[in-house]
C-alpha cells in the first residue's frame, strides 16, 4: 500500500466557469451582447430592467433571463408586459445561477434575432459573485436604501463588476446615506468603476446608462 | 450560502483526480481558501460528510489552508492585512490599492492511496 500527494490546482468552480465561456462565445457568435445584473432582493432590479426595455424596445431586441429560486413568475411577468420575451429559470431554492441554468434559458430564447440579453440574477449579494454566467459584462444595482456600506460588507461582488447602478435616487433626501463613503468603499475594489446614479420611478439618470448600453450592444454586433 | 455546489465541486475534482492516479482511496484533500471566498469550512466540511459516503473520498480528511485578505498599496508599495472594515493605505491613506491575497479558491492537491504498486 501505498500513498502519494497528487497536485491538482483546480479552481473549485472550474466546471461552472468552462460553461459559462460556452455562453459567451454562444452569445458572441449570435452578435448579441449580454449583461447580468447582480442585487440584493428589492434593489430595484425589475424596475430598472423593466424601464430600460420600455426605452429601448423600439431600437433594439431585448431578451431576459429570469432567475428565481421558486416558480413565483411575478418578474418575468412584469419583464413580458413590458415587452421582451423573457424566460424563466428556476434554481429550486439555490441561492445563486449558476452557467448551467442560464444554457437552459438560453435555449428557450430566440438567439437569432436579438441583440441584447438580460440576466436578472437572484437577489442576494454574496453567492452570485463567485460564478460566471458567460455574460459580457456584470452589474450591481446598489439602491440608496439599501445604506452605504455595502461594499465594506460584501466586497467580493464589488470587485468583479463592470458597471454599478446607483438606484433609488428619488430616496436621498429621506434615507441616511453618505455618497462618498459609499464611493470610498467602491474605489478600494474596483478603482474607476463605471458608475450611473438612476431613478427608475422619475426616470432621473437613464440617459448615460442607456448610452452605455447601446454602445455595448453596437460593439457585440461589430 | 453556496456551499453545498461548491463542495460538489470539490468532490467531483477530487474523484477525477484520483481515478486519473489509479487511486483505491483518497485520504485527504487540501484546500486553498481566501478570506474574501464567503466560504465557511465548518459548512463544507457539514456537506462533505453527507456527500462522499459510497464514494472514492468517503474516508478523506479535508485540509483548509485559509489566505488572509492582503491589500497592496500601489502608491507606496505598503501590504496591510484587512481584519474587520476595509480601508485604505494605513501608511499614505490612499485609496489605490489592489487586493493581492484573498481571493483564493481552489482544490491545492490530494493524497490518495492504492493497494497495489
Amino acid at each position: 500500500m501505498t500513498t502519494v500527494r497528487v497536485p491538482v490546482v483546480e479552481n473549485i468552480l472550474n466546471a461552472n466557469d468552462f460553461v459559462a465561456n460556452e455562453n459567451r462565445k454562444i452569445f458572441s457568435d449570435h452578435k448579441i451582447f449580454c449583461i447580468n445584473i447582480m442585487a440584493a432582493p428589492g434593489a430595484g432590479k425589475t424596475a430598472l430592467i423593466v424601464k430600460t426595455i420600455a426605452l429601448l424596445k423600439k431600437e433594439m431586441r431585448i431578451g431576459v433571463i429570469e432567475g428565481d429560486t421558486a416558480s413565483v413568475t411575478i418578474d418575468s411577468d412584469k419583464v413580458t408586459l413590458a415587452g421582451a420575451p423573457a424566460v424563466q429559470v428556476t434554481t429550486m431554492g439555490e441561492c445563486h445561477m449558476d452557467a448551467m441554468m442560464v444554457r437552459k434559458g438560453m435555449e428557450q430564447l430566440p438567439l437569432d434575432s436579438l441583440d441584447l440579453v438580460i440576466i436578472e440574477n437572484i437577489g442576494n449579494l454574496i453567492c452570485p459573485a463567485e460564478w460566471d454566467l458567460g455574460s459580457h459584462a456584470n452589474a450591481l444595482i446598489a439602491s440608496v436604501a439599501e445604506g452605504d456600506d455595502k461594499p465594506y460588507k460584501y466586497p467580493n461582488i464589488y470587485r468583479n463588476l463592470n458597471v454599478l447602478l446607483v438606484t433609488k435616487t428619488d430616496l436621498i433626501p429621506y434615507v441616511e446615506y453618505d455618497i462618498d463613503r459609499f464611493r470610498t468603499g467602491v474605489e478600494l475594489l474596483n478603482p474607476g468603476l463605471i458608475t450611473f446614479p438612476t431613478s427608475a420611478k422619475t426616470g432621473e439618470g437613464f440617459e448615460p446608462w442607456l448610452t452605455w448600453l447601446k454602445s455595448k450592444v453596437a460593439d457585440a454586433k461589430a | 450560502m453556496h456551499e453545498l455546489s461548491v463542495t460538489e465541486n470539490i468532490l467531483a475534482i477530487a474523484i477525477a483526480h484520483a481515478e486519473q492516479n489509479g487511486a483505491d482511496q483518497v485520504s485527504a484533500i487540501y484546500l486553498v481558501i481566501g478570506e474574501f471566498s464567503n466560504l465557511l469550512p465548518k459548512c463544507i466540511q457539514y456537506y462533505w460528510n453527507i456527500l462522499v459516503q459510497g464514494t472514492i473520498c468517503e474516508k478523506s480528511v479535508l485540509h483548509f489552508d485559509h489566505r488572509p485578505a492582503i491589500f497592496h498599496c500601489e502608491n507606496c508599495n505598503h501590504e496591510y492585512e484587512i481584519h474587520q472594515e476595509m480601508t485604505g493605505c494605513p501608511n499614505c491613506h490612499s485609496s489605490n490599492v489592489s487586493l493581492v491575497s484573498g481571493n483564493e479558491f481552489w482544490v491545492d492537491s490530494i493524497e490518495i492511496i492504492k493497494n497495489q504498486e
